[in-house]
């Protein structure tokens, strides 16, 4: 997984409370049998005129031309600002692996529905939750700024706008560590490869019919 | 030395490491893949540039939306992909492979324990919650998601947390004509499934030692729709017997290791349940569920329950909520509905002994006219040579019943084997949620005999009846 220490980003505001991962990502996607090609079909319904079909080439199809992504001074955001309980709903971690897909690094919001937060944290985006008053003058200073951008930096746990202010954010600590040092769950169980090793090769004496391949 | 359970035994033989936050690192000796849950952590692997831990711990199969007519044409594009992309991860990886066109292809659940790739004192994991059932030899089973498969092929193992022991001891005699599918219909009308949550289960008692591997197997297959984790059956001479000569199972000096080793699976005298049921085996008769949930469950002689007679507010609407969706009235006589379709398959009842059982029924007798579709669907493909050798496919062709190749099939409708809306199947497969065998269809859980009956009679009714 990408480590995650330091993002200066385009903010792109997406002004809703309780955003699903059905909005995210609609479930006739998830028929699918990878985990990649989700980012063309972030947000579907919202983006384009016309219902996506999982594998479809979306470069031909009609965009809602009001939605926020589709703006022109939105396009290469890294950041998405939004407001309350986003992410919940179905607990499907594609939702997660659309928004990386499409760019986005970093989701700040009012809260998130906790499996979202959980999955955010296992494929290297940075979810930060943050007041309902600063995510509100957030959002106006986004709105009334072009090519608005914030610089997360993940170490001091700070937020800061193009004027210098700077915001701090909580986080968990071992989350902190995890992103910082880019280890998803195998990479943290790959830490402890030489206690694998270990058991199999005292497992391997004293149960060798599980080993046949080192008989 | 403290005494221990069963599970208590295989999780300490299990642990690499207290991870100290309440889990611990568990190595997992047999990972098992299918089509439908493993593409996407072969996919993972890839993209993080990962190797697999373990070769040999793996045995990859297609089951579950395989054709069990005209292997060579599948027709749905999902179904396709998710085989082509088994088959294209398994040969990349160079994990062994049992394809589509193999004998010994089967249902995951039914072909580990057959070819003696699920042994006794093993821990066990697929993408699929039925691995349970090979608890039946004394092993820890359980299934897992998606990212946890990508996690054992990573690593060969994963964190848990421990699970707390129960124990259900079954004593006394079965009456004839019930079998170890009414013992576990039995058992979670009695616990409800939610009754086994957080726990693993160990089935014991002299009703369970008096049960073949294959019934101890559909025990098992079913404790999780009693809730638990999993469920365990000590090691006897049973299981040793049925282990021994296994294609994958150790020989010579290593089987009597091995032997040794699996003679003390089992719950020392003095071991400590946080929960035990005791249930009377002479309680027990041929059982069909009624509703959309595997605790909705009756005796063959009782009726349609009544919501009204119900006290839980919550429980009386699931239920009125369980009889709209079923179409039947409270007070109905069970005798008197009759199915469409008969499906006698799934991991749960289509081992050799299942279908020996239903052909026993069956045998000179014809399905009743009134119904649309009797299929029976063996195991596996050993299975299914067993039965032809031993002429059980002329007595379901000679009755009517169709004669088809192993997989999942209609116990879950991911092929062409499905109900359509508003069927009624008297199933031997283990869920009876709504739309489970096909969008709108109805099932009745049963045991194989009893699926048998139903076919023969058109109608539920009391295996012990249509046989005098
Ligand atoms: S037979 Fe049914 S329950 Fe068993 S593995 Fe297949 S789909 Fe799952």
């Amino acid at each position: 997984m990408e480590a995650f220490t330091e993002l200066d980003g385009l903010v792109a505001p997406l002004d809703r409370s309780n955003i699903d991962t059905d909005a995210i990502i609609p479930k006739q996607f998830l028929k699918s049998v990878h985990k990649t090609g989700y980012g063309p079909f972030l947000f579907d319904e919202w983006r384009y005129e016309d219902i996506g079909r999982p594998g479809q080439d979306c470069s031909q199809r009609p965009l809602k031309k009001d939605f926020i992504l589709n703006r022109e001074r939105y396009q290469g955001a890294s950041i998405l600002l939004t407001r309350f309980n986003f992410g919940c709903g179905s607990s499907r971690e594609h939702a997660v692996w659309a928004l990386r897909e499409y760019g986005f690094r970093c989701v700040i919001a009012e809260s998130f529905a906790d499996i979202f937060y959980s999955n955010c944290g296992k494929n290297g985006v940075l979810a930060v939750s943050l007041d309902a008053e600063i995510i509100e003058h957030l959002f106006k200073e986004v709105l009334s700024t072009p090519g608005y951008r914030l610089r997360v930096n993940l170490t001091a746990q700070t937020i800061t706008t193009p004027s210098g202010e700077n915001i701090f954010f909580d986080i968990d600590a071992s989350l902190k560590d995890r992103l910082l040092n880019g280890l998803d769950d195998i990479g943290m169980t790959l830490q402890y490869g030489d206690d694998i090793r270990a058991y199999e090769q005292r497992r391997a004496t004293e149960a060798p019919w599980l080993f046949p391949e080192r008989n | 030395m403290t005494a221990k359970t069963l599970y208590d035994k295989l999780w300490d033989a299990h642990v690499v490491r207290d991870n100290g936050d309440g889990t611990a690192l568990i190595y997992i000796d047999r990972h098992l893949l299918h089509e439908v849950t493993s593409p996407q952590a072969f996919e993972g692997l890839r993209l993080a540039d990962r190797e697999l831990w373990r070769l040999e711990a793996n045995l990859a199969v297609p089951d579950h939306n395989v054709p069990t007519i005209n292997r060579d044409r599948i027709s749905d594009p999902v179904s396709r992909e998710q085989l082509d992309a088994l088959t294209s991860n398994v040969r990349a990886a160079h994990i062994k492979y049992i394809d589509l066109f193999d004998e010994r292809q089967g249902i995951v659940h039914v072909i580990g324990p057959e070819l003696g790739a699920c042994l006794p004192g093993m821990t066990i994991v697929c993408g699929d919650s039925h691995t349970t059932t090979n608890g039946a030899l004394g092993a820890w089973a359980f299934g897992i998601g998606t990212s946890e498969v990508e996690h054992v092929l990573a690593t060969q193992t994963l964190s848990l947390t421990k699970a707390r022991n129960m124990l259900i001891s079954i004593n006394g005699k079965l009456g004839t004509g019930v079998t170890a599918k009414d013992i576990v219909l039995h058992i979670i009308g009695r616990i409800g499934t939610a009754g086994g949550t957080g726990h693993v289960i160990e089935f014991a008692g002299d009703t369970i030692r008096g049960l073949s591997m294959e019934g101890r197997m559909t025990i098992c297959n079913m404790a999780i729709e009693a809730g638990a984790r999993s469920g365990v059956i000590a090691v006897d001479d049973t299981t040793i017997d049925y282990v021994r000569g296994r294609p994958m199972a150790p020989k010579g000096g290593m089987w009597d290791k091995a032997e040794a080793a699996w003679r003390e699976l089992h719950s020392d005298a003095e071991a400590r349940f946080d929960h035990a049921v005791d249930i009377r085996a002479e309680d027990i008769q041929p059982c069909v569920t009624w509703g959309t949930s595997p605790e909705m469950v009756v005796s063959i002689g009782d009726r349609v329950p009544d919501p009204e007679q119900e006290t839980d507010p919550v429980k009386r609407q699931g239920m009125r909520h369980a009889l709209e969706y079923m179409a039947l009235e409270p007070g109905t006589p069970m005798t008197d509905i009759k199915p469409d379709k008969i499906f006698i398959g799934s991991c749960t009842n289509a081992r050799i002994e299942d279908l020996r059982a239903a052909a026993n029924v069956v045998k000179g007798k014809k399905v009743a006219p009134g119904i649309k579709e009797a299929l029976i669907v063996p195991g596996s493909g050993l299975v299914r040579k067993q039965a032809e050798q031993e002429g059980l496919d002329k007595i379901f062709i000679d009755a009517g019943f169709q004669w088809r190749q192993a997989g999942c099939s209609m116990c879950l409708g991911m092929n062409e084997d499905r109900l359509s809306q508003g069927e009624r199947c008297a199933s031997t497969s283990n869920r009876n949620f709504q739309g489970r065998q096909g969008p709108g269809g109805r099932t009745h859980l049963v045991s194989p005999p009893m699926a048998a009956a139903a076919a023969v009679a058109g109608h539920f009714i009391d295996v012990r009846e249509l046989n005098d």
